[in-house]
């Protein structure tokens, strides 16, 4: 288990496939989770491997992936997974703070759960 | 057919070029790519799941909207300004609640616009004059992919030649595929926005002393060499993207950076400039504006329109549960609100208006395919920068445009409220 | 069809002054009597009431990226509410005004067209957006030229032919309706971050002055015999002594004559006015100014009044703007338009405990005053000066030696000393402020159908609870104030919209735009558009406003 700043954001695949959302392309461009190498090896994933992310404001099982960002930075990108464990407070201004959210983040075996049944889980 | 408007993100290129044999277009990025290719559409007008005909869906939305005491009319980012004209007509009708994308986007720097202004220029000056190139935030190179080609980075302009006259600075909280493409990257840690804007501001303004060593994982040093980058360019632009005004601070990150650009002003020209994401969220907010006087947030519970974020931004709305029905237009808010605001969008009824297939089709009790602006309709769209351009009809279809169906559910309005 | 019985009509283009008499309307127009059957007609009793042609407001800002910019970074101007939606729609506004507001506002007050002062070419697709949005009115747009590097080129190359193609080509690509210059040369020099102090100094970059910019300009403008003068907003606008750079301009129309109206034009000339060295002795340069005007038979202002209140400045003169937010301390916006011009907006108020503010409401009156009737038409240069909505205001103001009297002993004393206000003893007649409202702006913007109530103008026209037989103007000014604020009715285009303050009627009326495309070789120019469509961010064919696109397009061909 480790606690990360969680940050969400656009990707060109998600960009891509984003009037697409019923789709596999679209479910793939937006379920997983960018780690840096140090807190893979921390947590013994292995690429593919499924992570539990948990903050004040929810829970979602992404996918695991590597990436070159600093310790300590998680991205997932923005859509339905990472919106499950933002926060949603606004302070005011309308917008919910989708980036800079602590979360805890540990090795599962829960699956990842299709849009759909995201949806239904809300 | 040449010139072709791309009716994707804020970039809103104009210079594709479409195959209609092949049903391709040229010249564009792959989201402009993406967005010309064929993909699934919603196959007919339904009212809770049973095809029906447009006629027939657009009396049953208009009877839910009539029937509610306070709905949500959301959206408006991927439409033209016709449809976002009737959009707002019809909220203020209504007495509903008028919000659009930019509230979960840019809409923070529209409150820092009203503390202190938006000095700021086209596209075009950025790419004729701008010697320093800032990205704060922003990563152009996967939201908006052809902008450093044809307005920021590569782009060939009048005093800036090509791409070595011209510096680029990228400043965010992780090494982006913009930040490989940067003459400096200058990794911040998440949330510091604000603090490095000020140390920025002190050391321009002859007060570096008090700027300690290190600020949000930049040094000092660092800190001084990008102040006198900013300073010496004889023309820069500040390009922030939701890097700046969705991390803590939100909009005062954003009335920092301002400050930043008047100060510089004093000595040289510089330009900040919002990244914005949807080709048309500048109309959604630039049409309600000189329709009823906001941009975003707007009630019309009072028979006159009325501005707070705090109250009338949809995820307000919402977490709040201040509305009764919903009509979404263009967007998808189930797949990006937050998860307590779908929470309460699956419990009231909601009538989306949409070419796709998408997450709020399924919370949806009355769904309305429209045609594709761009491809299947033509109407006016407002560049990231306010630049006007008409999109095209390419393809002919039997869809009905946002325009066609929202000026009938106008009209019903109209009679049913007299 | 329209029967207004027993009115009191003043139209001075027809040379009526106050005369008894019946008008009639049909199908938009002003008819003779005899083509009508007056058993049809809806039948307005004018008795004992001003007849008079709807009001012309030939300069303001009411559409496009200024305004709405300045909309959005100013909600506090939103909170006064004018209308609650209904029958008409929910309408709010301070000065700033939304879309539906400025029609309606303008409608009630017996205005019936007005046009927008400034767009860049580019933005004109926006600028006509939100002209389509305003209900009521006849509009029209000036597009800008003095900043655009297209046009230094022309002058560069010393080419007339050149330049008029270029003219021709742009108000048709932005159905414009004439040729706006703002701080020629000095936009440009912002881009480096300076202005040009002098119609002698180079534009940085080109081989141009601003004294070159605005002549040429004039002669393709009367080469081209476009219906309006070239319209200028000088160099130095705001700067304490710029009086004599405009007295200079104004000289620039020397030994060019036009038939039908004047050479040039200059605009909001009371920012154009000041004395002195700097703000600590500013003074008015209103009666030199006034002495050029009426010493030259071609040249036309408008006052640019100053009203106290709630303003805001936005103009193209964007280093001015931003001179401005150093001054105060406000809010500022900026917009650098491609290779075209920029544009500025900042938050101001008049107040008359200022001596600066004063000073600027003293010399609008004192331009008012002291230029003769037929070259000074009366603007606020909306929102620069102040909401259009207190024409009224200045119209009595003119009229009333007393109601100024008034005002001064309220106001800083610095205009005592600073300005001729206080001694001008002329009273303008309502013949003369009709004039200036009506009959000039519709002259000096080449307009004969408008601003008239002759045979074939077209029905546009304003109905006031005064009778400028038993009136008198001097002492009962409170009562003209109050009757010009609100007309018994407005009629456009013979619907009768407006009445006693109330919306009666929801008409849009036209857009007039300017087209001298058959006038020159509007190819000659094409291949030097093009080249610089390098320098732009969109394709030479996605440039401009088609004409399908306007709501109510009304084309003025020049041949």
């Amino acid at each position: 288990m480790m606690v990360v700043e969680l940050i969400t954001g656009r990707t060109l695949d998600q960009g891509a496939t984003v009037e697409e959302k019923l789709g596999e392309k679209y479910f793939n461009a937006v379920n997983y989770i960018e780690l840096d190498e140090e807190s893979f090896k921390q947590l013994g994933l292995k690429e593919g491997d499924r992570v539990k992310v948990t903050s004040d404001f929810g829970e979602v099982v992404v996918f695991a992936k590597k990436s070159d960002l600093p310790k300590g930075v998680a991205f997932i990108p923005m859509g339905p997974y990472a919106n499950m464990v933002i926060d949603p407070s606004t302070d005011g201004t309308g917008m919910p703070q989708f980036k800079g959210v602590k979360a805890k983040i540990e090795k599962t075996t829960e699956r990842v759960k299709t849009i759909k049944e995201l949806l239904e889980a809300i | 057919m040449e010139d072709i408007v791309c009716t994707f993100c804020g970039s809103v290129c104009d210079d594709g070029e479409f195959d209609v044999e092949k049903r391709r277009v040229k010249r564009f990025c792959r989201l402009g790519s993406s967005k010309f290719a064929e993909k699934e559409r919603i196959k007919a007008p339904m009212v809770e799941g049973k095809e029906v005909s447009y006629e027939e869906a657009i009396d049953y939305a208009v009877e839910i909207l009539v029937n509610a005491k306070h709905p949500l009319l959301y959206g408006w980012a991927s439409t033209v300004n016709e449809a976002i004209r009737l959009g707002v007509i019809l909220a203020e009708k209504l007495g509903g609640v008028y919000d659009q994308c930019a509230s979960v986007c840019h809409a923070p720097g529209v409150l820092a616009v009203i503390e202190e202004g938006l000095p700021g220029g086209t596209l075009g000056s950025i790419k004729n004059r701008a010697e320093v190139v800032i990205f704060w935030g922003a990563n152009p190179a996967e939201a908006h992919p052809r902008h450093g080609l044809r307005y920021s980075i590569t782009a060939k302009g009048l005093l800036v030649k090509d791409r070595k006259q011209r510096k680029v600075i990228v400043v965010d909280v992780r090494p982006t595929k913009t930040a490989k493409m940067a003459d400096i990257f200058v990794q911040i840690k998440p949330g510091y926005d604000y603090a490095i804007l000020s140390a920025l501001r002190a050391i321009i303004s002859g007060n570096a002393d008090v700027v300690p060593k290190e600020v949000g994982g930049v040094s000092k040093e660092k800190l001084i060499e990008l102040a006198e980058i900013m300073k010496n360019a004889k023309y820069g632009a500040v390009l922030y993207g939701l890097g700046v005004s969705q991390s803590r601070g939100r909009d005062r990150n954003v009335e920092n950076a301002i400050k930043l650009i008047q100060l510089l002003n004093r000595t040289t020209r510089w330009i900040i400039w919002p990244m914005r994401g949807h080709y048309n969220v500048v109309g959604a907010g630039e049409v309600p504006a000189w329709e009823v006087g906001y941009s975003y947030a707007i009630d019309f519970s009072r028979g006159y329109p009325r501005f707070s974020p705090a109250e009338f931004s949809a995820v307000e709305v919402l977490n709040r549960k201040d509305c009764d029905a919903a009509l979404i237009v263009a967007s998808d808010p189930v797949a990006h609100f937050p998860a307590s605001a779908v929470k309460y969008l699956k419990e009231i009824p909601v009538i989306q208006i949409d070419p796709y297939p998408n997450m709020t089709t399924l919370v949806s009790k009355v769904v309305i395919p429209s045609a594709v602006y761009g491809i299947e309709a033509e109407g006016s769209t407002y560049r990231m920068d306010g630049i006007v351009l008409r999109v095209k009809k390419i393809l002919e279809t039997n869809y009905w445009t946002d325009e066609k169906i929202l000026e009938e559910m106008l009209k019903r309005v109209e009679k049913l409220k007299g | 069809m329209l029967w207004i019985k027993n009115g009191v009509v003043v139209d001075p283009k027809n040379r009526i002054n106050a005369e008894k008499m019946d008008l009639f309307v049909k199908d938009g127009k002003i008819v003779e009597e005899s083509k009508v059957k007056k058993g049809d007609c809806k039948v307005i009793d004018a008795s004992g009431k001003l007849v008079v042609a709807g009001g012309i407001d030939m300069h303001a800002h009411i559409a496009g990226g200024k305004i709405n910019t300045g909309r959005v970074m100013r909600p506090e101007e939103m909170r006064v509410v004018r209308n609650i939606a209904g029958k008409f729609r929910a309408t709010v506004g301070r000065v700033l005004l939304t879309a539906p507001a400025i029609g309606y506002e303008y409608a009630k007050m017996g205005y019936t067209m007005s046009f927008e002062a400034a767009t860049p070419p580019i933005t004109s697709p926006h600028t006509h957006e939100e002209l389509d949005a305003i209900p009521i009115i006849d509009k029209g747009a000036l597009p800008v030229f003095g900043n655009w590097h297209l046009v230094f080129k022309c002058i560069e190359e010393k080419n007339l032919e050149k330049l008029k193609s270029l003219i021709a080509w742009t108000i048709e690509r932005s159905k414009g309706f004439g040729v706006k210059i703002v701080n020629p040369g000095g936009v440009e020099a912002w881009m480096y971050g300076g202005n040009v102090k002098g119609l002698d100094e180079q534009v940085p970059g080109f081989a141009v002055t601003p004294r070159e910019i605005i002549t040429w300009l004039m002669r393709a403008n009367e080469e081209l015999n476009l219906p309006h003068s070239i319209h200028l907003h000088c160099n130095n606008l705001g700067i304490p002594g710029n009086y004599q750079t405009t007295i200079e301009s104004i000289k620039l129309a020397n030994g060019l004559k036009n038939e039908k109206r004047q050479i040039l034009h200059v605009t909001h000339v009371q920012f154009n006015s000041y004395a002195g060295n700097s703000w600590r002795d500013v003074a008015s340069g209103a009666a030199e100014i006034a002495k050029i005007v009426n010493s030259m038979d071609n040249v036309t202002i408008d006052m640019g009044q100053a009203i106290f209140g709630h303003a805001t400045a936005m103009t193209g003169d964007a280093p001015f703007q931003f001179t401005l937010h150093k001054l105060i301390g406000a809010r500022w916006s900026n917009k650098d338009t491609e290779v075209e011009t920029g544009a500025g907006i900042v938050p101001i108020g008049y107040l008359p405990s200022n001596p600066v503010h004063t000073l600027q409401w003293a010399i609008g009156l004192e331009l008012g005053l002291l230029i003769e009737s037929d070259k000074v038409v009366l603007t606020t240069d909306y929102p620069n000066g102040g909401p259009f909505t207190e024409y009224p205001y200045v119209m009595a103001m003119l009229m009333s030696k007393k109601m100024r009297e008034g005002e001064l002993k309220r106001v800083h004393q610095y205009v005592q000393k600073a300005t001729t206000l206080p001694s001008i003893e002329t009273e303008k007649t309502l013949y003369e402020v009709i004039h200036m409202t009506r009959s000039l702006p519709a002259r000096v913007m080449g307009l004969d159908k408008k601003g008239h109530l002759g045979i074939g103008a077209d029905a546009d026209i304003a109905i006031y609870d005064l009778n400028p037989l038993t009136t008198d103007f001097s002492n009962e000014f409170d009562r003209v104030y109050k009757a010009f604020k609100v007309s018994e009715f407005t009629i456009k285009d013979g619907d009768v919209v407006a009445k006693k303050g109330e919306l009666v009627k929801e008409v849009f009326g036209k857009t007039f735009w300017v087209d001298a495309s058959k006038k020159v070789d509007v190819e000659a120019v094409i291949p030097d558009v093009k080249s610089y469509f390098d320098f732009y961010t969109v394709q030479f064919s996605n440039y401009g406003v088609d004409e399908r696109w306007l709501k109510k397009s009304k084309r003025i061909e020049v041949i």
